[in-house]
């Protein structure tokens, strides 16, 4: 079984786009969708959901306005600057700010402080025209998206082993931060959708340079390559000296907007077409690697 | 609207203190053209409204505000630390009171081996270990979270940028060390934020005052829309939507706003030269009349609508 994880750094490059187009061909293969934060393959998938599960991103404090005694310890430890006098002068906690460290709960004297669990996040276990999809819903401004990240793609890992399945296909977050590492560690091989452009140039070399680090094998496409032929050189350039497997680039035509339209992948809405075309080749490619 | 009412206090309180406003742009989903209408926001309302504005980056993950701005001259640049404890297991007496205090399980004890250490990437630097052990046996190192760079432009406006080192989990705690950073005294602040619904773009929106929605007519770009909306409505911020790439995809997002009762401040249309030049960096060269005009009636639907909520 081989688990590929599809990463950009920059957002909007096409991950999922690819990730989507991809299921089209793939055969026996578990999806997860690691864009915890913003997930979109499920408009393309239609998943029939057959698994809730809750997920809680941590707790956060909250003060007893009738026990606190106003001693200020509180304030002083957060380093978080989650506590503020509220305008009756007794310390407030902004959900927003709290880490959910249990630091203040732990030091106040008059034990004013709990913390309450917050179970916003959700994931699901769904049956696709595809396969399985693993996804999630995170709420509104929680955190720990890395650690939601790494929750859902063990359980694509364990029905991964009970199917006998080929592939994992994650599709990524952007960025390279904290769930981006929680999609990148441990993965077999990391596919990068590079979109020429100079700011998607820049951020493919700052995630080659955090996927390097851990080690684990690259490959690249490049899309919408003919938006800006020039910096597609630029970017062959790099790949080339990085010794990066170039396997294909896909060009850049509307008909992709249009098939999402349709909750449709490429290769399903127009098998003909240019970008079914390179995404077959990048496909045939990847799979037997 | 209940928002408007919170929102719209916080900001008549900042504009009778000090006639100030920060503006955070926003998008949910990635790729939607924040950076490009954070850019020429900050180049437009620089020239229209004689006022002093700076531009922040707070993508930190992907800074490339940068690439569009050129030139511009450094003003000062610093590394910023995450202060990570080590345990000097010479000291410690294998207790585990700070492992167990450790909410984010980044500390690991194995009695028996004498062993005790602090795993870089789950540190979320909270200080509870530090308070836990009763042995005084861990001390906080920095290690680099990244660094803020302050520029000039061309125009004399400042730009600010956070850059995360690479490896490093902790996003959102450069972006508050950046926020922190910047100059207050700007009359208008244009942060860039990043993309998603997370904690990076709760820490960036959480002082601002108004917040530009970023979205394109596709169906990604409307359900990370909605759902950064509802993030908005629980931090109670006043907003509005640009549309950009306006053309593609379907009509959808139109009747959400209209549904909704969202403000649309305005429709940048999809093309494909914009395409190209904005992957060459080229954004504010020979900038076409339809464009600056639209950029225009943004920041005037954006003024009236801060305004609207001043008076409210």
């Amino acid at each position: 079984m081989k688990e590929i994880t599809i990463l950009s750094g920059k957002g909007g490059a096409g991950k999922t786009s690819v990730a989507a187009a991809f299921a089209s061909l793939a055969k026996n293969t578990v999806y997860c969708d690691n864009d915890v934060d913003a997930a979109d393959l499920h408009l393309i998938f239609n998943p029939e959901i057959q698994e809730k599960h809750d997920f809680s991103s941590g707790s956060k404090a909250v003060i007893d306005p009738e026990k606190c005694s106003v001693c200020g310890l509180c304030t002083e430890h957060c380093r978080f600057d989650a506590i503020h006098l509220n305008k009756n002068g007794i310390p407030e906690v902004n959900p927003f700010q709290c880490e959910g460290c249990r630091l203040c709960e732990r030091i106040c004297p008059e034990q004013a402080i709990t913390s309450i669990q917050f179970n916003n996040n959700k994931w699901f276990v769904s049956k696709t025209r595809f396969g399985p999809l693993i996804h999630a819903r995170m709420g509104a401004g929680e955190e720990n998206s890395g650690r939601l990240v790494t929750e859902i793609r063990k359980k694509a890992k364990e029905i991964a082993a009970e199917s006998a399945a080929d592939f994992i296909i994650n599709d990524g977050p952007p960025g390279i931060g904290c769930p981006v590492i929680a999609s990148v560690t441990g993965t077999g091989k990391v596919l990068l959708v590079i979109e020429p452009s100079l700011s998607g140039l820049h951020d493919a070399k700052r995630l080659f340079r955090l996927v390097n680090s851990f080690h684990i094998p690259v490959e690249a496409v490049i899309n919408k390559f003919d938006v800006n032929e020039e910096l597609t050189l630029e970017t062959e350039k790099f790949l080339n000296e990085h010794q990066i497997p170039l396997l294909g680039k896909i060009p850049f035509d509307t008909v992709l907007v249009e098939s999402m339209v349709n909750e449709q992948t490429i290769v399903e809405f127009d098998p003909g077409n240019r970008i079914s075309t390179a995404i077959k080749s990048i496909w045939k490619q990847l799979s037997e690697n | 609207m209940e928002i408007d009412r919170i929102g719209g206090l916080r900001l008549v309180l900042r504009h009778q203190k000090n006639n100030t406003m920060q503006l955070a742009i926003a998008s949910g989903k990635g790729g939607t053209g924040k950076t490009t209408v954070a850019v020429f926001l900050f180049h437009f309302w620089a020239k229209y409204k004689n006022r002093s504005v700076q531009l922040v980056d707070c993508d930190v993950e992907e800074p490339n505000a940068a690439l569009f701005l050129s030139p511009l001259r450094m003003k000062n640049k610093k590394t910023v630390y995450q202060y990570i404890p080590e345990i000097d297991t010479w000291v410690c007496t294998f207790c585990k009171k700070c492992s167990e205090w450790c909410t984010f399980n980044a500390i690991t004890i194995v009695a028996n081996r004498k062993f005790a250490e602090v795993d870089n990437t789950l540190c979320h630097s909270c200080g509870a270990c530090l308070v836990a052990c009763p042995e005084n046996a861990l001390t906080e190192k920095p290690h680099p979270l990244g660094a803020i760079t302050h520029y000039i432009t061309e125009d004399g406006n400042f730009f600010s940028e956070g850059r995360l080192e690479v490896g490093s989990a902790m996003q959102t705690m450069l972006i508050k060390a950046l926020k922190k950073e910047v100059r207050k005294k700007e009359n208008i602040t244009i942060l860039d934020s990043p993309p998603g619904t997370s904690c990076p773009v709760v820490e960036t929106a959480a002082d601002a005052d108004y917040v530009i929605l970023v979205t394109e007519p596709t169906p990604f770009g409307l359900h990370d829309l909605k759902i950064t909306v509802e993030l908005l409505h629980e931090l109670q911020k006043p907003f509005g939507v640009v549309v950009n790439k306006a053309g593609l995809g379907s009509t959808d997002v139109y009747a959400f706003l209209e549904e909704n009762n969202i403000e649309l401040l305005g429709e940048i249309p999809f093309s494909r030269e914009f395409a190209r030049r904005y992957s060459a960096g080229e954004l504010l060269k020979e900038i076409p009349q339809e464009l600056e005009k639209i950029y225009r009636n943004i920041i005037e639907s954006v003024l009236k609508s801060t305004q609207k909520t001043v008076e409210a």
